[in-house]
């Protein structure tokens, strides 16, 4: 073996690093740097043609600058004028120059590839797996359309070296993860699948990785090559330890290709034939028996070898789930391993064991195992072993088991680390759901979980524990006697305030017979908290106030009292102010029968509303969480998201509605209108977006708890564009309404800008699709439920492509037209829909008017329907000429001197659609003081005025 | 694979090889952030971190930390031995490695990573057939070498 000769290398680049390393500070680095890139330039522009030589150390001295992080923007052509040079080390430096430094889009990709093309063809085995090297590296779109045809060729035939073969095979598997629709196998597909007969173990283990990621993509086609897999594995997996030479590590027999052998086999569902099959059983049942055998050796690579075969053996198992021997003896080896003095082999067991729990063949055997995990979560020291822990614990939990797994992981909980907590909680409060048998039990549960960790409950599962107690009549008196109990703590989470003050407000009179929680015990407990609490806690408070009110009239006078105090009625929170001042008056006008039926108890919540979770429920139970399932749950938390309508409009009293009027009240409007009043005191309890993100949020945990079960390949870095995007969709939409133009939508992929213009009504909107990755798109497709010109199906990483949409607005509307975008980043299909931001005042005709001429229309059109008129809280800073930019771009004339109050705005337009012309006046009130605003939209069509002013409520 | 990183104690990164398509920010992010990690962990505990959608394996060689991002299917112990493995070819071919070796002759460190693993993927494990692979390399060097001035060879230019 040749030692490193120094005298080979470049005398030059090793002073220069050395000096790099003496530097004392990183001012002195950087001057060095600057010093040593002039001295390049200089040396690159003279007019002396450099030697190779001095050209290769060079590019090598900028590599090595590039490497310490500093950005190098020259030197490229003298590496690309080095890949021609017949100089073996010249070329290589050169190939290393551009596989580090060159990025897909660069210009020089062309004389690249030139170079490349000449090296594949030089029948030069060093030659040309220098350049397959590069390709691989570099993998860009160019490269493979220049030699994706060109390198199945070179791996199948049959004079080609075997180390040209290994590189040209995953050399292929690069350029087909990054341009599929280019690498073509076709009739090259047997040849491939037959390397896995080759001769050659190194040609095999590089060969396999290829045809794996093909069969992937394309089952039916690679289909052959299970039996030749399966032949192969029988082969190493009967071998002596010493038969495969070069490619026994640590005596095992070819441990990699083994590995990818067992991996390979998992993109298949078990062989049909029986022959196949049954070698393969007798392989899976091989390696089990070895892992029961004395070690070859003490080392740890041989232990790792030998059980990195192990897992992967048992992966497939899990994966065929039909063989129950084999599963249950896989629990078993996974159990010894659970108490083995490796770390990485206690985290890998539980982490495999939670696998195996999902199968019912295996579940049982895997809760034998529950005091070990159990100890694990208590004992170990690593983090990341504990939340093995608590995973498998999770995925072994059925009911027999889960009050003994939910007191572990409560009691976990008041030790745990941080990080952890939140997604703790979460499972609890799920399993706590999914398991209850009696609801006392899981009453119990999370009033312990707010009791340990209250700051990491969040709203989700209160909302849920209130939601379930009031659905469950068994349970209501309780969960009343149970959190009066836990209120008695001198410190108490906030969070068991606000269940506290939820739950005894409804149900606090089945306890007020006991004398120890009458009424007024009830209240003062309640009361003695409230100035801990925060404003929206204060709030809900005040509403169970009111509620005891009602059920106990013999706290009227004293809860009274509180309310009128200065501290209530006075408060700086307008919120916390109002509500004092209305329920007061609530309490003092209001008959009791009126005070009965706005107070009424609320009535069960429709149970599709937990849907994820009776999903869980329903579901096989112990555990058993299958990619199905997981899709089950993604569709439900889509349907909530889409039309998560209450659905309680015959009880508009006492059921939520989200559309209640809470700002007309705020507005303070009299108080007679009781009915908003309940709406406001429902509302602030479970608001309608309560439950949806409490839906997002079990779907997350759900995800994140699963993720393992799922085999598809998740792509490097991509985001879940589908779930982000419907997130942020209505909102995004909104912003464009007194604006044409700006960036409709952005993820971590794709950013989408728009252009727009209008006249008349007609309209055309530009979309500009770009693409932020370095990965092209490909099949990139749009559809909209108007008409639209299609769009390129293809974009370049960096690139952009521009869609023109053509409107025609035919009539007044209100629902914008939906996009629908699909396309594939790196072989994951990407969907998402977005509202395109046309609003019907985008087709608003400015008028001008005069005084006179405006308030005679605004008369004309009198009629209750045409007006639509809204109250509502500023959003933005109330400033004059910010008011004026957006009514102006709302389409309309903004009429100066009209309103005698030179503080309000008026507005005319006519709204042009092909069926007619609808006149438009507005008014917009503002209040600097309550930094409140008074809309008021008159149209002579009833919906354009509503949808006007839903529109612009948004805007201010 | 997704990408390899060598990196010191002291966080300085002697190695990077990325076999996803990431710009120069990303990678940098993406390193800054993997280091501290790692570097944060304790001695005794287990080589496998999940992060982000991706399994980190690491294992430290003497000042060196060694460190491989691979995708959630992948197996953790076969890669620890896919870094272990070319810390046995560096150590051959340079003789009891040291970090300085890998710093003074980085790009010999890219060559024989090159022949072990391409595209993220082993392409050969044997020890003995990667070193005949840079050995042979190594020899055409050698017949390529040609005289140089004496300033060069004071390492003047």
């Amino acid at each position: 073996m040749p030692a490193v000769s120094k005298g080979d290398g470049m005398r030059g680049l090793a002073v220069f690093i050395s000096d790099i390393r003496n530097c004392k500070s990183k001012e002195a680095e950087i001057k060095r740097i600057n010093k040593e890139l002039a001295n390049i330039r200089s040396k690159f522009k003279g007019d002396k043609a450099l030697d190779g030589y001095s050209k290769k150390k060079y590019v090598c001295k900028l590599l090595f600058i590039f490497l310490l992080g500093h950005d190098i923007d020259f030197g490229h052509m003298e590496a690309v004028n080095l890949l021609s040079s017949n100089k073996y080390t010249e070329k290589q430096i050169g190939y290393l120059f551009i596989s580090v430094l060159v990025n897909s889009n660069s210009e020089l990709i062309r004389l690249i590839n030139n170079a490349i093309k000449n090296d594949l063809s030089s029948r030069n085995p060093t030659f040309m797996c220098l350049a397959l090297h590069c390709i691989a590296n570099v993998g860009s779109r160019e490269m493979a359309e220049a030699f994706a045809g060109e390198i199945p060729r070179i791996l199948v035939a049959g004079d080609t070296m075997d180390s040209v073969k290994q590189s040209a095979a995953l050399c292929l598997l690069r350029l087909y993860k990054t341009s599929p629709d280019l690498v073509l196998m076709g009739e090259w597909t047997s040849r491939v699948v037959h390397l896995l007969n080759d001769q050659h173990m190194g040609v095999v283990t590089a060969a396999i990785s290829l045809i794996t990621c093909l069969s992937q993509k394309n089952p039916d086609e690679f289909k052959t090559c299970v039996s030749l897999a399966v032949s192969r594995l029988s082969r190493i997996v009967s071998s002596a330890s010493t038969d495969l030479q070069d490619y026994t590590y640590y005596f095992v027999p070819a441990p990699w290709l083994s590995c990818k052998l067992l991996r390979l086999l998992q993109c298949y569902p078990p062989p049909e034939d029986g022959a196949v099959k049954g070698r393969l059983v007798e392989c899976l049942e091989t390696i089990l028996n070895k892992a029961q055998e004395p070690p070859k050796s003490k080392k740890v690579q041989h232990s790792n070898a030998k059980n990195a075969i192990l897992f992967e053996a048992i992966s497939l198992i899990i994966h065929y789930d039909s063989e129950p021997n084999l599963l249950v003896r896989a629990c078993n080896q996974l159990g010894q391993f659970l108490q083995h003095r490796e770390t990485n082999l206690r985290y890998l067991a539980l982490e495999s064991m939670c696998t195996l729990a999902s199968s019912e063949f295996s579940h049982e055997a895997v809760k034998t195992h529950i005091e070990t995990v159990i100890n694990a979560l208590k004992t170990e020291r690593d983090v990341s072993v504990r939340q093995r822990a608590a995973d498998l614990l999770y995925a072994m939990c059925d009911r027999s088991n889960a009050k003994q797994i939910v007191a572990e992981m409560l009691s976990y909980l008041e030790t745990a680390d941080y990080s952890i907590r939140e997604e703790m909680v979460l499972k609890v409060a799920i399993l706590a759901e999914k398991y209850a048998v009696d609801y006392s039990w899981y009453v119990d549960t999370i009033l312990n979980l707010i009791r340990i960790a209250g700051d990491y409950v969040s709203e989700e599962v209160w909302y849920r524990v209130i939601q379930i107690v009031i659905n469950r009549d068994d349970v209501q008196g309780y969960a009343a006697k149970t959190v009066f109990e836990a209120l008695q703590a001198p410190a108490c989470h906030e969070n068991m305030v606000k269940v506290g003050g939820y739950i005894l407000g409804e149900f606090g009179n089945l306890i007020a017979g006991d004398p120890r929680s009458s009424p007024l015990v009830q209240f003062n407990l309640l009361h003695s908290k409230f100035h801990l609490c925060s404003v929206p806690t204060r709030a809900l408070l005040l509403s169970a106030y009111i509620k005891f009110i009602n059920l106990f009239p013999e706290t009227k006078s004293t809860i009274q009292e509180v309310l009128r105090s200065d501290s209530q009625i006075r408060n700086s929170d307008v919120e916390l102010q109002q509500r004092a001042v209305e329920y007061l008056k609530l309490s003092s006008i209001a008959s009791t029968d009126v005070l009965a039926t706005v107070l009424e108890e609320m009535p069960p919540f429709p149970e599709r509303e937990s849907s994820i979770l009776a999903k869980l429920k329903k579901k096989k139970g112990p555990g058993a969480v299958s990619v199905n399932e997981l899709e089950e749950g993604k569709r439900e938390a889509g349907e909530l998201n889409g039309g998560g309508e209450r659905g309680g409009d015959s009880s508009a009293i006492s059921t939520p509605s989200p559309s209640a009027d809470l700002l007309g009240l705020r507005a303070g409007h009299p108080v007679t209108a009781a009915a908003p009043s309940a709406g406001s005191l429902l509302v602030d309890v479970f608001s309608e977006t309560g439950f949806i993100h409490y839906g997002r949020l079990m779907l997350l945990i759900f995800l994140r708890t699963h993720e393992r079960t799922i085999t598809k390949p998740v792509p490097f870095l991509a985001v879940p564009a589908c779930l982000s995007a419907s997130h942020t969709l209505l909102s995004l939409a909104l912003r464009f309404v007194c604006k044409n133009n700006g960036v409709l939508f952005e993820n971590q992929l794709l950013q989408i800008g728009i252009k727009s213009e209008y006249r008349q009504n007609l309209g055309r909107i530009y979309l500009f699709y770009g693409n932020k990755t370095s990965v092209q798109f490909v099949t990139f497709t749009t559809t909209l439920n108007v008409q639209s010109k299609p769009v390129e199906p293809l974009i370049e990483g960096g690139a952009q492509v521009q869609q023109v949409i053509n409107i025609e607005c035919l009539t007044d509307f209100s629902d914008a037209p939906l996009l629908n975008i699909k396309f594939r980043y790196g072989g994951a299909l990407q969907n998402l829909t977005l509202k395109l931001p046309v609003t019907i005042n985008k087709f608003f005709q400015p008028t001008e008017m005069a005084s006179h001429d405006f308030f005679q229309r605004w008369k004309q059109l009198s009629q209750p329907q045409q007006e639509a008129q809204k109250i509502f809280k500023a959003s933005h800073a109330m400033d004059t000429e910010v008011l004026k930019a957006k009514l102006l771009g709302l389409g309309m004339a903004l009429l100066e001197n009209v309103d005698p109050n030179p503080e309000n705005f008026v507005c005319a337009g006519v709204i042009q659609s092909k069926a007619q012309q609808v006149g438009s006046l507005l008014r917009l009130e503002p209040n600097a003081q309550a930094q409140m605003y008074r809309l008021t939209v008159r149209s002579s069509k009833d919906t354009v005025s509503k949808r006007l002013c839903e529109l612009l409520a948004e805007q201010f | 694979m997704q990408f390899m990183l060598l990196f010191s104690r002291q966080g300085k990164l002697r190695l990077q090889k990325w076999y996803a398509p990431l710009s120069d920010t990303q990678k940098k992010k993406i390193s800054r952030e993997v280091i501290q990690m790692v570097l944060a962990r304790k001695p005794k505990m287990c080589s496998f971190l999940e992060w982000r959608d991706l399994k980190i394996v690491y294992k430290r060689y003497a000042s060196l930390y060694f460190c491989c991002a691979v995708e959630d299917q992948e197996n953790e112990l076969i890669t620890l031995e896919i870094i272990h493995r070319y810390v046995e070819l560096l150590d051959k071919y340079f003789g009891s490695v040291c970090e300085l070796d890998i710093i003074f002759n980085f790009e010999k460190a890219y060559y024989i990573l090159d022949e072990f693993i391409l595209g993220g993927e082993a392409q050969e494990t044997s020890k003995k057939n990667v070193l005949k692979a840079i050995e042979q390399a190594d020899m055409l060097q050698e017949e390529a070498e040609t005289p140089r001035s004496v300033l060069e060879e004071i390492g003047l230019t």
